[in-house]
């Protein structure tokens, strides 16, 4: 009995955006014209990509664990991206934590002073974060687009009350916006929309479809990007922006990667737990269409870089 | 797929007999479709109707039952690819291989520990479901005594992993009763695996690597030979393999409605994988792309607790999200000065708020309303979030017992209650929090005193 495989005829592809480059490591994600690792259906010319979390400042409340990971790293940004590149990072994810008004409340002097740091301490492509308090971003991202250009590095979050200033930013510098929303698909393609409304490429927009952990929401972030990805699959442009989830950030915060004391035993190790967690909210996101993966801790990063290896084998 | 009248109709002989007691055929089609009567009422029925309209009742993915009484479990009946599009039924079961050549000892320790294994979450109680004993050392006997020493001590489901069938008899006469799935036929041991599943009454798992052709022609022959509770196990190893084929099992099944390969899988992510987490990490991907049971190699809570999650996550249904239980929550561990907020019960808005006061490094206590699982704004304006209904919650779940001060912090979104909601706890402090989850760690921070 010879059975037929059902394939799909997609009409759509995820876009391939290229960050880095320019005497810096380049890297592309994007491409695909399938879903996640269906390689018998047709082509998936690059592999998601692995960011580690790096911090402007000495990160408050971390897990022991992560802090144990990663050492006096921590102390500075500049050692820390060195470390993350160690690590096998395909990329950094600076966050300015400290430009946030209750966390030191910094502004573009010193922001543009850590992007340069981390520029010179790495030739990996670099994303760079702020707050997420807009008019916050706006200073510190500006800045960091200005020290960064020609770099083509990836700034976010773009948010629809900013959008203007930070596509303005990356096309006078020439970098990539990650534009975020929360868990909804019309608003993602709303926002993609505005952003190359205003002049943005639609090559240089990622899309933050904002994540949800495992146990936290997960199920919303997974649906809604395959809905966007089955989207972009059927011919519409305007969800085929490749996506970004910060799983680090998110997995970490949960009471399931924090509490050691005071938790059932039923909940395990907590050391592994933690780690686990980690993992398969980001191995999770991976299959359900995300292009770059924001992660903290290492021996994370090289369990996820494995499986990201086999599945695109 | 169900058929409607029309479809229905087009298959019967069209002549109007009324032989059925319906005066047209059209009648009887559309009463059929309504589930209102047997298609076999039509005496002239053609044997192509006949299995024309079986295959049709025939849900795309077979429901198959293991275990018995009330323990056991069903897996299979899935009708879509991607959750949103309805949603996932029945969630994989999460067995844990015991193999029978382990010491007596600590086989009993793995079997109690497992069996005692739960967790909760939302409200929801989990926990592995049963366990695959596995004739690991070849030998019968031992394999025999192992799943009568395991049937002793628990009731659980159970999956029989044996390649001889002489070894399988001997288990399978000490299992009497309890349903459990045999893994597996080969292209080997077919015949004689059949007679087995027949003779005890029990589902079968059909094992062949070679490829989905290959595994088609012994389902076939299972099915053919009267065995239709079957499970399928592709043989598909590592993380690219599984998901491919797993992919292409459900497609056909859906899509396709390949009836040969439309069961429920089995798949074994511990085998190949190099660490625990490995495996946790593959199990973790058959959760959601397509498995029916899983045999994990390993017990391990902190990777047991994860992937039950998962799988409450996955197996939501995505059309009537999970309400948390209304009440008062304790988030971290509060004392009676620690802050009280107020929320809705939608799940995720919960999640949203309990998970940032989780890390504000505040401890917390949460009033959950009852807004019928109704997000902020969206309640408020549906009337289920009002100043009556959050005054009713503080007064119901006795949210004074818990505190020593007299505040209650909103969401900033219904910054428009705190008038009338004064009014309706005079005694009360209304405090007015920010408007997104997100930012109630700074707003604590900046403006918290009791």
């Amino acid at each position: 009995m010879a059975v037929e495989v059902p394939l799909e005829k997609w009409t759509g592809k995820i876009r391939e955006v290229e960050l880095g480059g320019n005497g810096r490591k380049s890297l592309v994600v994007g491409g695909a014209a399938t879903l996640p690792f269906l390689h018998f259906e047709a082509a998936i010319p690059h592999r998601p990509a692995v960011a580690m979390e790096v911090q402007d400042i000495y990160p408050g409340g971390w897990s022991a664990h992560l802090e144990a990971a990663w050492g006096d790293a921590l102390k500075d940004a500049g050692a820390w991206a060195r470390k993350a590149t160690e690590f096998g990072a395909d990329l950094i994810c600076l966050r300015l934590v400290s430009a946030h008004p209750e966390s030191g409340n910094t502004g573009a002097a010193q922001a543009k002073a850590t992007v340069d740091k981390v520029l010179s301490a790495t030739d990996l492509p670099l994303i760079v974060l702020g707050p997420e308090v807009p008019e916050k971003d706006n200073e510190v991202l500006v800045a960091a687009s200005e020290v960064a250009k020609g770099q083509r590095v990836a700034l976010g979050p773009c948010l629809e009350k900013n959008h203007r200033t930070i596509a303005a930013a990356c096309l006078a510098d020439g970098h990539v916006a990650i534009a975020k929303t929360p868990i909804e698909i019309n608003l993602a393609k709303q926002l993609n929309i505005l952003l190359c409304d205003v002049g943005m490429p639609a090559n240089s927009i990622l899309m933050d479809p904002t994540t949800g952990a495992l146990g936290y929401g997960l199920e919303y972030t997974y649906s809604v990007m395959e809905r966007l990805r089955l989207a972009a699959l059927m011919g519409d442009g305007m969800t085929a922006m490749p996506m970004i989830c910060t799983v680090g950030e998110e997995s970490w915060r949960q009471k399931e990667s924090r509490a050691a004391q005071g938790v059932p035993a039923s909940w395990g190790d907590i050391e592994r737990r933690s780690l686990v967690w980690e993992e398969l909210t980001a191995l999770s996101l991976l299959h359900s269409g995300a292009d770059i993966v924001v992660l903290r801790h290492p021996g994370v990063v090289e369990r996820v870089k494995a499986a990201i290896d086999q599945l695109m084998a | 797929m169900a058929l409607t009248g029309i479809e229905i109709y087009k298959l019967l002989p069209k002549t109007n007999c009324k032989k059925c007691g319906f005066p047209t055929c059209l009648a009887f089609a559309m009463k059929v479709a309504q589930k209102g009567i047997e298609i076999t009422a039509c005496p002239d029925l053609t044997e192509e109707a006949r299995g024309a309209l079986e295959a049709a009742a025939r849900p795309p993915i077979r429901l198959v039952t293991v275990g018995s009484d009330e323990h056991k479990f069903e897996v299979g009946n899935e009708v879509v690819l991607f959750r949103h599009e309805k949603t996932f039924y029945h969630p994989p079961a999460l067995m844990v291989r015991v193999k029978d050549n382990l010491a007596a000892e600590e086989r009993d320790k793995l079997v109690s520990e497992v069996s005692r294994y739960s967790v909760e979450r939302v409200g929801i109680v989990m926990s592995a479901d049963g366990f695959a004993i596995d004739n690991d050392s070849r030998d019968a006997g031992k394999f025999a005594a192992c799943v009568e020493s395991v049937t002793s001590q628990v009731k659980s489901p159970l999956v029989l992993m044996a390649t001889d069938p002489a070894a399988m008899e001997a288990a399978l006469a000490k299992a009497a009763g309890r349903r459990p799935l045999i893994y597996a036929a080969t292209r080997d041991n077919l015949d004689r695996m059949v007679e087995l599943a027949k003779t005890y009454n029990c589902p079968l798992a059909v094992s062949e690597p070679a490829g989905l052709s290959e595994l088609a022609e012994l389902t076939e022959r299972a099915a053919q030979a009267g065995v239709e509770d079957l499970v399928i196990d592709p043989g598909a190893t590592g993380f690219s393999a599984s998901l491919q084929v797993l992919t292409q099992l459900r497609r056909l099944a859906i899509k396709k409605m390949f009836q040969p390969l439309g069961y429920p899988i089995i798949t074994f992510p511990g085998d190949g994988a190099t660490s625990v987490e490995e495996e946790a990490m593959l199990a973790g991907q058959h959760i959601a792309k397509y498995a029916g049971i899983i045999v994990l190699n390993h017990f391990s809570p902190a990777t047991l607790y994860p992937l039950l999650t998962l799988r409450l996550n996955i197996y939501t249904d995505p059309q009537k999200p999970i309400r948390v239980q209304p009440g008062i929550y304790q988030i971290g561990e509060p004392k009676d000065s620690s802050p009280l907020c107020v929320t809705t019960n939608f799940s995720l808005t919960y999640f949203s708020i309990a998970g940032e006061l989780e890390s504000s490094g505040f401890p917390s206590w949460l009033l959950v309303c009852d807004t019928e699982g109704l997000s902020v704004l969206t309640a408020w304006a549906a009337g289920k979030f009002d100043a009556d209904r959050i005054a009713k919650s503080v007064k119901e779940y006795k949210a004074n017992e818990k505190i020593n001060h007299n505040s209650l912090i909103l969401p900033g979104k219904v910054a428009v209650l705190r008038g009338e909601l004064e009014e309706e706890l005079p005694d009360w402090k209304i405090r007015v929090g920010p408007l997104e989850a997100m930012d109630v760690g700074s707003y604590l921070k900046t403006q918290w005193k009791p």
